[in-house]
């Protein structure tokens, strides 16, 4: 039997009351509600089957798949460049994050490492992508609370970051901008000046949210104590990123592990909160998308300069090997095993991506909630469709 | 109060009433959609909203009613067709029951009903029916889950609007409206009659009670559970389409527009200004012209607390619908009830 705190003893007893009276009392029947495949809360085509008794959830379950490309298996017949291409489309709303540890797990079997410029700029866009997905998922909190406001002011200043992202990339949703040993390009000329403005106005719209959702009450009495998660369950379930340390974890791969990336630069802080409710989840993932800010500016202001690309043959064979690098996404750890036999292309890649682990909690965490905290509790999980199913 | 130079027929009257009720729940209906949800949520969400179809977006409301009126009357094929059809039927038609009460001038009356204030309150619950029986009809779970939580909510909103509304009673010592609008503006404060008396500077705690209670009848964020469009996708009106959901959108704003008068009413003077500023002493005395001008200071009233109600509801998140519950029983009863004792000993004291 794991830790449970009283909240959770006492849901649980509500809804061992509930099945009971389901049961036995009234022999009322149960209404099984399936939220989903198609409905406005769920960014997509998740099905939750939830059992009622009421408004009261006994019983929840996922069911994914309906968004499944087949991505896995797509890699197989695809040389290792145009992998990339592919792989932007798993979690669309921080596409180049999704590149990087691909990237990285091809670039440990080939045994080069990317510049030092390539690697500064990596990490820019990386940690761009992370502002560009988590500030569309504050605006969009509002949403799935009922507030309509703070969706379009997110809109509004995410697309500064993504005016950014186009500028170095081409690309505004899917910059496939990643080589094997670098990048694609350097950056811009005056660049470098515009992402210190838009940082700035980034710090200032999270400002913003504070005060028009996380100050006010009823968000307040929306997601304090809803939907906790305690820290072992959480490992136990495999989750990760800001879900894991709004559980009190301190775990961050950004700061962990020591990748060819420029992260170790930096000097930021992992903020992680005790309680690990809802309201825990969204306040984390608030700090870090200030945290991300930070980064950018520290990184910018110290870019070395010289070439962005390492000398790479120019057809592209990877030697026999199997490799595993997993990053810390927007959504939580992303990794690629990649197995080479030597080939044009990977023999299989394996696909680690957050939310799929995020969401397996829902049965454990759901139980006993009632309706509307299925979709505040979703919410603050935070998934992408595309990053459950790939 | 004057007379007309001319009769007029009693079918003429009549007539006049019909159609001064149809304006007066279809105007505001039709200014509040797109002053607040088309232009002024706009605003606060930096974008210009509906700009294509007339001067500025004005035409905007025109295009979306011929789009619903040329859209398929969708009736599942497990719905209670009969009720179904019926449903936003009865919600639209609590609401023109509704404004035959408010006073408008002097003489620009539907009916002065003596009993005006019950009456309010008694008709403007009616429309729980119409959304409870759209709810059940549909045969959607969605739906049966916001017509129920809409009718928990209703009810428990409509008991702190009838004891926020005690409290006006007790002062002006009359439930008829326009009789409550004269008592505001002959009253004095402390022998000062430059303002008469808009019961809000006496009852405001009623009058915040009352507008939180109008919030939550007129299903507006924060109180929107009933809709709920992140849970229930649209509650209750989830399966209406074409001109059905057209009369449950109208329903929505006029209720709110109706609503507003009534509260401007209780609160607000209503269609007056201080009599003392024109020497009149009771109702009979009012010009003729406050017939004209009534009408006209009522709808600004009612625009300022629509865009109060707006406001809120464009800011706010919803309860979830336990809170809602304990907010309705446990805080703003227990303090209408207080306020109605207080109201009781002051006005026996002074």
């Amino acid at each position: 039997m794991t830790m449970l705190n009283e909240r959770q003893q006492l849901s649980y007893i509500a809804a061992q009351a509930a099945d009971a009276r389901l049961n036995v009392e009234l022999e009322t029947e149960g209404m099984t509600l399936n939220i989903g495949p198609q409905h406005p809360a769920t960014h997509g085509t998740l099905r939750i089957i939830a059992r009622l008794d009421g408004e009261q959830v006994i019983w929840a379950e996922p069911v994914a798949g309906y968004m499944h490309r087949g991505y896995e298996k797509l890699t197989e017949v695809r040389t290792f460049p145009q992998v990339t291409t592919l792989i932007n489309r798993i979690d669309w709303l921080g596409s180049f994050a999704n590149e990087v540890p691909f990237i990285l797990a091809a670039e440990q079997l080939m045994d080069i490492e990317a510049p030092p410029r390539a690697q500064y700029i990596r990490t820019i866009m990386f940690e761009l992508s992370r502002i560009a997905n988590v500030s569309l998922f504050l605006g969009d909190l509002g949403v799935q609370l009922g507030a309509i406001t703070p969706v379009f002011m997110a809109f509004r200043d995410r697309e500064y970051v993504l005016n950014l992202i186009e500028g170095a990339t081409g690309g505004r949703f899917h910059p496939n901008f990643d080589r094997i040993g670098g990048l694609k390009d350097d950056l811009p000329k005056g660049w470098i000046d515009e992402t210190k403005q838009v940082m700035k106005k980034l710090r200032q719209f999270c400002d913003e949210i504070e005060d028009l959702l996380f100050g006010n009450e009823i968000f307040q009495s929306r997601t304090r104590g809803v939907g906790i998660i305690p820290a072992d369950i959480a490992k136990s379930y495999g989750m990760s990123g800001a879900n894991l340390r709004a559980s009190g974890v301190d775990w961050d791969l950004r700061r962990d592990q020591s990748l060819p990336m420029a992260w170790d630069k930096a000097d930021f802080k992992v903020w992680t909160h005790p309680d690990g409710d809802s309201w825990a989840r969204c306040w984390v993932r608030l700090q870090e998308t200030r945290e991300a800010t930070k980064i950018v500016d520290q990184l910018v202001d110290s870019i070395p300069s010289g070439p962005v690309m390492a000398k790479v043959p120019r057809i592209i064979k990877v030697p026999e090997g199997e490799a595993w690098v997993s990053t810390e996404n927007p959504l939580g750890e992303m990794g690629y095993y990649v197995v080479s036999k030597g080939d044009l292309g990977p023999f299989r890649v394996k696909i680690r991506s957050a939310s799929f682990n995020n969401i397996s909690i829902t049965p454990w965490v759901l139980k006993g909630v009632y309706v509307p905290d299925i979709i505040t509790i979703l919410a603050s999980l935070y998934f992408i469709l595309g990053d459950i199913d790939r | 109060m004057s007379t007309l130079a001319f009769e007029i027929p009693y079918w003429g009257q009549s007539l006049l009433r019909v159609l001064g009720g149809i304006v007066a729940v279809l105007l505001p209906a039709g200014t509040i959609v797109y002053v607040f949800l088309f232009k002024m949520m706009s605003f606060m969400q930096s974008r210009l909203g509906p700009m294509e179809a007339g001067p500025y977006g004005s035409m905007q409301l025109l295009a979306e009613v011929g789009k619903w009126m040329q859209k398929e009357d969708l009736i599942p094929e497990n719905a209670d067709a009969k009720i179904y059809k019926i449903a936003p039927v009865i919600v639209l038609l609590s609401t023109f029951l509704l404004v035959v009460v408010v006073p408008f001038g002097p003489d620009a009356w539907f009916t002065n009903f003596q009993a005006g204030v019950f009456y309010a309150l008694a008709i403007g619950s009616v429309s729980v029916i119409g959304i409870l029986v759209a709810g059940w009809s549909s045969a959607n779970k969605y739906s049966l889950l916001g017509g129920l939580r809409a009718a928990g909510q209703l009810i428990a909103y409509e008991l702190p609007m009838v004891l926020a509304v005690v409290g006006v009673v007790i002062q002006a010592g009359s439930m008829n409206l326009q009789q409550i609008v004269v008592a505001q503006n002959t009253f004095e404060i402390f022998g000062w009659n430059g303002l008469g008396m808009p019961f809000v500077v006496t009852q405001f705690v009623g009058f915040l009670i009352f507008m939180i209670a109008v919030q939550a009848e007129l299903t507006q964020a924060p109180f929107d559970m009933p809709i709920a469009e992140s849970e229930l996708v649209s509650g209750y009106m989830t399966e209406y389409s074409g001109f059905r959901f057209l009369i449950f959108f109208i329903g929505e704003f006029a209720t709110a527009g109706v609503f507003a008068f009534i509260a401007s009413v209780l609160f607000l003077g209503g269609w007056g200004i201080p009599f003392s500023w024109f020497g009149w002493e009771t109702v009979d005395d009012v010009d003729d012209w406050m017939n004209i001008a009534g009408p006209g200071i009522m709808f600004a009233k009612m625009m300022l607390l629509v865009g109060i109600i707006m406001w809120v509801r464009f800011s706010y998140p919803r309860f979830r619908e336990d809170q809602l519950q304990r907010f309705a029983w446990k805080v703003l009863i227990p303090i209408s009830l207080l306020n109605i004792a207080v109201t009781a000993i002051l006005k026996v004291a002074f």
